[in-house]
């Protein structure tokens, strides 16, 4: 049975942390007027204090305003490159299954062909083709990750395709445009809209792998991944803080985003919603 | 005349549900169509009412050999034939409230400034309160909405009802109902029905003849 105190808990902390994290990066760089790659070898390696609540990394740079424009970075990512993977995702899917026949079958394979590819390869190859910039990432990204869309719209298409409600509207008179607007893509959206917001901590963590990897941005601009890829050394070392701090960047915001999409995801379904009493 | 000559039609390419069904409506008939589950009436009941492209055969609308289906169809050939399907629980769009879901023909066919008034006017008559009308189809009985979904199939006042076990999943007392609305708009306005279903009560009762599943087919073939 729902609960909805549960329900309205996740909501507020997952709602509280992503405003928090947007007002971050929206306001602190304009506002602070600091570089976040102003070197000073005498602060390198400051532990935590109140001069640098997350301490400096080995240069001497400060973490929390390295991890604020990381998280900036990382975000822009995230959200353009599944805004970019939906619309393509959805357009192929919907295509496939409104139309199917040789359509549906060419698309599928080549949804299949692109699958068969290790998508973090695929994501490799891709940035590989342009030199180094959040552009390239954002099109590895968008290019490896609107599979899954694709699949999920098709088989919601193809389902409701063949449901009774659909015949009855176009028994009833309704044009092939009002079918598709009406009831299909009100259908499907909600998926799609989910699949998008579930797929911005994906990518998210999927720029910070490739800048893990030395693939991503350049070294010297703050993302998350380049800093968790220089702190490295460090970690050896014994100094936890340049680790720990981008890794919690990087990990809070992608469970409030999956938690607000969690939430939607119940008042999407008017049967839950009833029971949530919204 | 809804007229089905030698039918041949299924769901997979040479794996026909049934060869060669014929069937016969007349203008302000009433014919029940009895068979057993899966042997394909259903079936012969989407292709008369244009939703089912047949893979052998024709079918004649008043007088109009059909030569297309579903969307290929004009309009005017769609909605002069009226569907209520089984299972009013996946014949509903989750999303529309009830007063939607009986006036959406009207608003797809342009008719938007005549739903109210065809909405008040229906709704009574297959037995739906106002107050049902707000409610989304999660929120009413299986019976509540299959009137709402009778009411959506009469909006249009078409000239034939297909009713594909329309009461199978219901009561006494609903399919009476239900039974009665239909029996009330066919006396008001000559409409012909073809019903299908199991209960052979039923259809004697409600129809002007009732036909076997096997008398529509050529002899000595059974689906």
């Amino acid at each position: 049975m729902a609960d909805p105190r549960t329900h309205r808990l996740r909501l507020w902390t997952s709602a509280l942390t992503v405003g928090a994290v947007l007002l971050a990066v929206l306001l602190v760089p304009p506002l602070v007027q600091l570089d976040e790659q102003a070197v000073d070898l005498s602060k390198k390696l400051l532990p935590p204090s109140w001069a640098h609540p997350f301490g400096t990394d080995d240069v001497g740079r400060d973490l929390l305003l390295r991890c604020v424009y990381g998280l900036r970075i990382s975000l822009l990512v995230g959200l353009v490159a599944a805004l970019v993977a939906t619309v393509l995702g959805t357009a192929v899917g919907a295509a496939a299954g409104a139309l199917g026949g040789w359509t549906d079958r060419t698309l599928m394979r080549l949804v299949d062909a692109f699958s068969s590819v290790p998508h973090l390869l695929l994501g490799i190859f891709v940035v590989a083709l342009f030199r180094p910039g959040v552009w390239p990432v954002i099109a590895s990204v968008a290019v490896t990750h609107w599979l899954s869309t694709a699949r999920i719209v098709r088989s919601e298409v193809l389902s409701l395709r063949a449901r009774p409600h659909i015949e009855a509207a176009v028994s009833g008179g309704a044009s092939r445009r009002r079918v598709a607007v009406r009831h299909l893509l009100p259908a499907v959206l909600p998926q799609a809209g989910l699949a998008a917001v579930l797929m911005v901590p994906h990518a998210m963590w999927h720029e910070s792998a490739l800048s893990f990897l030395g693939l991503g941005l350049p070294s010297h601009q703050a993302s998350l991944g380049n800093l968790v890829q220089s702190a490295r050394s460090s970690l050896l070392a014994g100094d936890w803080w340049p680790t720990l701090f981008p890794g919690l960047f990087l990990i809070l915001p992608t469970l409030a985003i999956a938690g607000l999409a969690g939430v939607w995801r119940d008042r999407l379904n008017p049967r839950r919603r009833s029971e949530l009493m919204l | 005349m809804l007229e089905l000559h030698a039918i041949t039609a299924g769901y997979e390419p040479r794996r026909p549900v049934f060869r060669g069904a014929s069937l016969t409506v007349a203008p302000g008939e009433a014919v029940g169509l009895l068979g057993p589950s899966g042997c394909g009436k259903s079936t012969l009941a989407r292709v008369a009412a244009l939703l089912h492209r047949p893979d052998a055969g024709r079918l004649v609308l008043d007088g109009t050999e059909v030569t297309a289906w579903r969307h290929r169809a004009p309009r005017a050939w769609r909605t002069a034939v009226g569907v209520v399907f089984q299972q009013p629980r996946t014949a509903a769009d989750p999303r529309l409230r009830l007063a939607d879901l009986i006036a959406e023909p009207l608003r797809a066919t342009g008719r938007k400034t005549e739903a109210a008034d065809r909405v008040a006017e229906l709704a009574p008559a297959v037995g739906l309160t106002p107050d049902l009308l707000t409610r989304r189809p999660h929120e009413v009985s299986d019976g509540q909405l299959q009137r709402a979904c009778l009411a959506r199939a009469l909006s249009l006042s078409p000239r034939w009802l297909v009713c594909d076990e329309m009461t199978a999943m219901l009561d006494a007392s609903t399919t009476a109902a239900l039974v009665a609305a239909v029996e009330t708009y066919r006396a008001e306005t000559g409409a012909g029905l073809l019903a299908v279903g199991h209960d052979r009560v039923l259809l004697d009762r409600w129809c002007d003849r009732t036909v076997d599943w096997k008398d529509c087919l050529p002899a000595g073939t059974m689906a």
